[in-house]
C-alpha cells in the first residue's frame, strides 16, 4: 500500500526535477556561451524576452490547463505588471540604491497589481459558465492597454500631475519629470532584468505552480475542471477555488510583466507588445506545449520565441516556416499516432538502459 | 429522532409540477429505496434533497437541522453525499486523487502551506493518503489507486463514484442508479457492498433503482413516485405487493 503511494509520489517529483534539471541546464550553457564569446549579441538580447514568455506563458497554462478556463488577455496582466512595476521603479530609483531590492519591490508591486485586476474580474466572470471569461479577459486587454495610451502622470516639485487624454494640461516646471507620458509610454526605466533574474523567477515561479497543483488546491481546481457537479457534491466551493487560480495566474503574467519593463528603457503600450496578438502568442506556447504541461509551455516559449530570429537570413520564407513547425509541434503532442510511437521510443529507450545495467 | 424528514416538498418547473407533496422519513442506519417509473420524480428528488434545485415549497430536515434550500455545498458539508446516475468522477485524475478531492474537506492546511509545502502539508497528505486507500481497500480498488479514473472498467467506476462519496464523511449517502448498467453477477456484489458500507461505516442509505432484485434484496423499506407524488410507502414487501404498485410500475 505505502508502496504504492510512493510510486505516484516519485513520478510526479521526478517530473518536477527534470523540469528544474532542464532549466538549470540551460542557463549553465547559455551563460557558457555567452562568456566564452559563442553568442551573438542579437540572440543574448532574446534571452529575456524568452524568460518574460515562459513565465506568462505558465500563468496561463494554470488558467487553461488546470482550471480549464480560456484567458486571452494575459497580455492585459503582463501589461498592468509592467507599467505598475515600471512606475514604481521610477519613483523609487533615487531612493533606494539597492537595484536588487529595488528589481524586489517592482516584482511585488507588478505581482500584486496584476493579481487585483485578475481578482477584480473574476469576481463576477467566473461565476458564469462557459466562455465568458474569453469574453471578457479579452476586452480587458484592450481597455487596458488604450487606459495607459490616453494616461499622463508627471511629478515635480508641486506634487503629482495626472491628465486623461491630453497631456498638454499638465503644466510641469522645469525639474518636473514625466512618470507616465501618454502613448509615448513610461521612458529611462532602470535596467534591472537580467537573464539570470528572470531564470531564477522562472525556477521560483516553478516552484510555486508545482507545489500548487499537487496541494488541495490545486486537486480541488482540477476537479473543477473534470467535473464541475461532482467537485460541488463533494463539497468544494467553485467560485473560490476558481478565483484563487485565476488570480494566482493573473499574477504569474504580472511577474512577466514586470521582467519585461525592466528590460527595456522605455516601455509603451503597443498591439504588438500588449496586444490581443501577445495573447494569443502566448495561448500558442500553452496550447502546443501541452495544456497541464508548464515544461511544455517553456519549451514552447523558448522554440518559437528563437525560431523567427533563426530563420531571419530566409527572409520570405520565415513565416512559412514557422508555420510549419506549429503545425509539426502540433502533430507531435497531440496526434494519437505520434503519442504512441513516442511511447515506444520511450520503452525502447529504458528496455536498452536496463540491459546496460545489466 | 430521524435523520432525515423531509415534509410536503414540492417543486415547480415554469407550469410543470415535477414532484408534489413528497413525504419521507428515514431512520439512522435506513436502507431507503425510492423507486417509480421512468420521470416520475425521482432524480429531481435527489436534486432538492442536495440543493441542485430549489424546492418551491415544503421543507428538509437533516440530524433536526433545516437545510432547505441551502447551497449543494454546504449541504455537503451538512452531511449529504450522492452519486450520480451517469457517473461524474474527475477523469483526468488518478482513482486515488479522486478519492482524496473527496477527502477535501478534512485536510486542514492552507494553500500556503501547500505552496510552501511545510511539514503540516507533508503530515496531512501521509495521512490523508492511508486514509483513501483504506477507503478504496473497501470497494476492492487499492490495486488501481494509480489509474486514471476513465480507465476503469464500467463496475468499478460506480464503486469509486461511492468512494468519493463516502470520503466527504456524510451522514446520508444517496445513491442514483447504483447497478445501472451492471451485470447480475456485478449487481449482487454492489448489494454486498452497500450492505457493507452500512454496517462498517454506521451510514444510512436512500437509493433509487430499477433493478428490482437489488430493491427487495437489500431495502428495508420503500417510497414509490408516480408523476411526481407518492403513490405508495412503507415496508419493502407490502408496496411491493400493492396492487397500486403493481399497476403504475411493476406490471401485472
Amino acid at each position: 500500500m505505502a508502496k504504492l503511494n510512493l510510486k505516484s509520489m516519485k513520478k510526479s517529483t521526478k517530473d518536477h526535477i527534470i523540469t528544474f534539471a532542464m532549466v538549470i541546464v540551460v542557463y549553465i550553457i547559455v551563460q557558457t556561451m555567452i562568456t566564452t564569446g559563442n553568442m551573438s549579441s542579437l540572440m543574448q538580447g532574446l534571452l529575456v524576452p524568452m524568460c518574460t514568455y515562459s513565465i506568462v506563458a505558465i500563468g496561463l497554462n494554470l488558467c487553461v490547463g488546470y482550471l480549464g478556463e480560456l484567458s486571452i488577455g494575459h497580455a492585459g496582466f503582463m501589461c498592468v505588471g509592467a507599467f505598475s512595476s515600471a512606475f514604481c521603479t521610477k519613483l523609487l530609483q533615487d531612493s533606494i540604491q539597492n537595484e536588487v531590492i529595488l528589481f524586489l519591490i517592482a516584482i511585488a508591486v507588478g505581482t500584486v497589481a496584476a493579481a487585483f485586476f485578475g481578482f477584480l474580474i473574476g469576481i463576477p466572470v467566473l461565476r458564469l459558465r462557459g466562455d465568458y471569461l474569453a469574453i471578457v479577459t479579452l476586452a480587458f486587454g484592450e481597455i487596458i492597454k488604450n487606459v495607459i495610451n490616453v494616461l499622463y502622470i508627471a511629478k515635480d516639485e508641486n506634487g503629482f500631475h495626472f491628465a486623461i487624454s491630453d497631456g498638454n494640461k499638465i503644466e510641469l516646471s522645469e525639474d518636473g519629470i514625466w512618470l507616465i507620458n501618454g502613448a509615448k509610454g513610461i521612458a529611462k526605466i532602470p535596467h534591472l532584468s537580467s537573464f539570470t533574474a528572470g531564470v531564477i523567477m522562472i525556477l521560483v515561479i516553478l516552484f510555486i505552480v508545482y507545489n500548487f497543483v499537487n496541494s488541495r488546491t490545486g486537486r480541488a481546481v482540477m476537479a473543477i475542471r473534470d467535473n464541475r457537479i461532482a467537485a460541488e457534491s463533494v463539497g468544494i466551493n467553485i467560485t473560490k477555488f476558481k478565483l484563487m487560480a485565476f488570480t494566482i495566474s493573473a499574477a504569474i503574467a504580472g511577474a512577466g510583466g514586470v521582467l519585461y519593463a525592466h528590460n527595456l528603457s522605455t516601455v509603451t503600450a503597443t498591439p504588438t507588445n500588449f496586444g490581443y496578438n501577445m495573447s494569443i502568442m502566448i495561448l500558442v506556447f500553452v496550447v502546443l506545449g501541452g495544456m497541464g504541461s508548464f515544461r511544455g509551455s517553456i519549451i514552447a516559449a523558448v522554440i518559437l520565441t528563437l525560431l523567427p530570429e533563426v530563420l531571419r537570413g530566409l527572409k520570405d520564407y520565415r513565416m512559412l516556416i514557422y508555420s510549419i513547425v506549429l503545425i509539426v509541434m502540433m502533430l507531435f503532442n497531440w496526434a494519437p499516432k505520434c503519442i504512441e510511437m513516442r511511447q515506444r521510443i520511450a520503452a525502447k529507450f529504458k528496455k536498452s538502459a536496463k540491459k546496460e545495467a545489466a | 429522532m430521524a435523520l432525515l424528514e423531509v415534509k410536503n416538498l414540492g417543486i415547480s418547473f415554469g407550469g410543470l409540477r415535477a414532484v408534489d407533496g413528497f413525504n419521507i422519513t428515514i431512520e439512522k442506519g435506513q436502507l431507503y429505496g425510492l423507486i417509480g417509473p421512468n420521470g416520475a420524480g425521482k432524480t429531481t428528488c435527489f436534486n432538492m434533497l442536495t440543493g441542485v434545485y430549489t424546492p418551491t415549497d415544503g421543507t428538509i430536515t437533516l440530524d433536526g437541522k433545516d437545510i432547505t434550500g441551502k447551497k449543494t455545498v454546504e449541504i455537503n458539508k451538512e452531511g449529504i453525499a450522492r452519486t450520480f446516475q451517469n457517473i461524474r468522477l474527475f477523469k483526468e485524475q488518478s482513482v486515488l486523487d479522486n478519492v482524496k478531492i473527496g477527502l477535501h474537506n478534512q485536510m486542514p492546511y492552507s494553500t500556503l502551506t501547500g505552496i510552501l509545502r511545510l511539514p503540516k502539508y507533508r503530515k496531512v497528505e501521509a495521512e490523508m493518503n492511508e486514509k483513501a486507500m483504506e477507503l478504496l481497500k473497501v470497494f476492492d480498488l487499492d490495486k488501481e489507486a494509480d489509474f486514471l479514473a476513465s480507465n476503469l472498467p464500467y463496475g468499478k467506476q460506480r464503486k469509486l463514484e461511492i468512494a468519493r462519496a463516502l470520503a466527504t464523511n456524510p451522514k446520508l449517502l444517496l445513491l442514483d442508479e447504483p447497478a445501472a448498467g451492471m451485470n447480475p453477477n456485478e449487481t449482487k456484489e454492489l448489494m454486498e457492498t452497500i450492505h457493507f458500507v452500512r454496517d462498517e461505516f454506521d451510514m444510512t442509505v436512500l437509493l433509487i433503482e430499477h433493478d428490482m432484485k437489488l430493491v427487495s434484496g437489500i431495502c428495508e423499506e420503500l417510497t414509490v413516485l408516480n408523476f411526481g407524488q407518492v403513490l405508495a410507502q412503507g415496508k419493502t414487501s407490502d408496496v411491493l405487493n400493492d396492487p397500486q404498485v403493481i399497476k403504475a410500475y411493476l406490471g401485472e
